[in-house]
């Protein structure tokens, strides 16, 4: 994989000169590539990791198991559609085994996504069941530990 | 009876670690970035911690055969060969320590003593020194030069030997410099070596920290397999520095003879800490390659920093250290850190450290995040403006 892209995963802060220097190639090539990958929809955005436990804000998450009927000619594509342009729908994955898709839903209450599926997805011509699985404690997300951050545990010794 | 007077002059005048006051120091103040510490920050892999975590569920609590669990020598001499092909026979050629370190004691131990002179290149790891006089015999230093990138050159290995020369230690990747050996290099000091009655003990430890084409071995010369000790282990490589596991890998009467004082030192090294060092063998390269590629990136930084500093530093392709010249700033090198930590908080070590040679040098270890890394170069600039 390009280093450009893994580093950018990982933190998406990193001014092109600090890439540059950390790949040893030149601030020209990163702001040419980091373009590139744009323009191709390999980077498709950059967004802050938040851990809204720590903050005053309600948050709930919620992973919503739901079995649908394909259509003919559209296969799962046109109900993934419906549902993933809803803004509360986070994430929304075609999966193999029991059931076909899995949306991931953000909302302030358990009650707001509870009302959301019951009102927006249940109803849907294709849907034939649903299942909600509210998240209760985030403990890692995209590689990261929510945990507080770990304390440099070296003791101060010379080698 | 004074009890000062029972110590062996020979411990007794082995002078205390010179930058002890700069621990003592950091303990007094906070927010202090440290780039003096000579490990990784990061902590061991998972599923290395874990397979030690399930040898102990498991009942695995007792002794090892002393050289070591055979399975791990096998997985050891596996490794030797798939990365620097060398083939050593898991049943005589290879004995698990606590730490290179160990094995660097060992192999001393059993080869040199009074009368004996060993050749150690520096700036280098103070354990050279330290154990070649406990020993009793002599070590002779070799003044690496920064002109050379601080490689050891035929030339000064010649006008180093005396007919009492028995061991030469060769150290790269390089503590405190950074520097690396490639073959060509290697092989100048071979053709001097070859026809001599003189043992190398090779101290690899950071092989696997090497950042551009791939680590070579003095033992990959044919003439010099048998003559050669070479030490490595799990500590840089696998940050298993808490573990205290290595190996060394040599001629079975080497070996063996190691092996008899490390049975009667030690017994055995740490057997979980060897049940997960079999997992780091054999599932541990994905681990490797990512922080070795981390590494790389924050060595680039912190070079490319220094230089625009105005601290010379050549590029240091091994290990994690950068040895950046700090004489433009008119201070020793102990003042420059001591006065660096006062002032900004921010730890280097005094090149001399290392080894007298070492004056007009300080040594940063990048094994810190970017983060700090890039605070420190922001606090290193304010100091020398």
């Amino acid at each position: 994989m390009d280093e450009i892209l893994s580093i950018l995963e990982k933190n998406c802060r990193y001014t092109e000169e600090q890439l540059a220097v950390m790949t040893g190639k030149s601030p020209q090539e990163v702001n040419e590539s980091i373009r590139n990958y744009e323009k191709e929809n390999v980077i498709v955005g950059y967004t802050a990791l938040v851990n809204w436990e720590k903050t005053e804000i309600e948050n709930v998450t919620a992973f919503i198991e739901i079995k649908v009927t394909p259509q003919r000619g559209e296969g799962f594509d046109k109900v993934a559609e419906r549902i993933y342009k809803f803004p509360q729908v986070k994430a929304c994955y075609l999966m193999s085994g029991s059931f076909d898709l899995c949306v991931i839903i953000e909302g302030k209450s358990m009650k707001e996504v509870a009302l959301f599926v019951a009102e927006k997805l249940a109803p849907l011509e294709s849907v034939q069941s649903t299942a909600t699985h509210f998240v209760l404690k985030k403990y890692k997300d995209k590689g990261t530990i929510f945990d507080d951050k770990l304390e440099d545990g070296r003791e101060a010794i010379f080698i | 009876m004074k009890i000062e007077d029972m110590i062996l002059p020979k411990i007794r005048n082995i002078p205390p670690s010179g930058i002890r006051k700069y621990f003592d120091l950091i303990n007094e103040m906070d927010d202090v970035i440290s780039l003096g510490v000579g490990e990784p920050d990061y902590t061991t892999p998972w599923n290395v911690c874990e397979a030690g975590i399930y040898s102990l569920e498991k009942g695995h609590t007792h002794y090892s055969s002393n050289a070591g669990i055979l399975r791990l020598r096998e997985e050891i001499s596996y490794h030797m060969k798939n990365n620097y092909n060398l083939r050593y026979d898991p049943k005589s050629q290879i004995l698990v320590t606590v730490g290179g370190s160990e094995g660097i004691d060992l192999a001393l131990r059993s080869l040199v003593g009074p009368g004996d002179e060993v050749i150690i290149p520096e700036p280098s790891f103070v354990a050279y020194q330290g154990c070649t006089k406990i020993t009793g015999a002599t070590p002779v230093s070799i003044r690496l030069r920064a002109e050379d990138e601080f490689k050891l050159t035929p030339e000064l290995l010649e006008n180093a030997l005396s007919p009492r020369t028995k061991i030469l230690i060769i150290p790269y990747p390089n503590n405190p410099t950074g520097a690396i050996m490639t073959k060509d290099e290697l092989s100048g000091l071979v053709q001097i070596l070859k026809d001599k009655d003189i043992l190398v003990i090779s101290d690899e430890i950071y092989a696997e920290l090497t950042y551009e084409g791939k680590h070579v071995s003095i033992a990959t010369f044919e003439e010099m397999k048998d003559k050669t000790i070479v030490i490595n282990g799990f500590s840089k490589a696998y940050a298993m520095t808490g573990w205290r596991l290595g190996y060394a890998c040599g001629h079975p009467a080497i070996i063996q003879a190691m092996v008899k004082i490390h049975q009667y030192a030690i017994m055995c090294a740490p057997t979980t800490a060897q049940y997960a060092a079999i997992e780091a063998l054999r599932n541990g390269a994905a681990s490797v390659d990512e922080m070795v590629r981390e590494y790389n990136r924050r060595r680039r930084v912190l070079v490319n920093g220094f230089r625009k500093l105005g601290l010379n530093c050549f590029e240091p392709l091994g290990a994690f250290y950068i040895f950046p010249c700090i004489q433009s700033t008119g201070l020793s090198s102990d003042d420059f850190c001591e006065q660096l930590l006062i002032s900004q908080k921010v730890l280097m070590v005094p090149g001399t450290a290392f080894g007298e040679c070492g004056e007009g040098f300080v040594r940063a270890c990048y094994a810190s995040s970017m983060e700090q890394i890039t605070e420190a170069l922001k606090r290193i600039g304010r100091f020398i403006q």
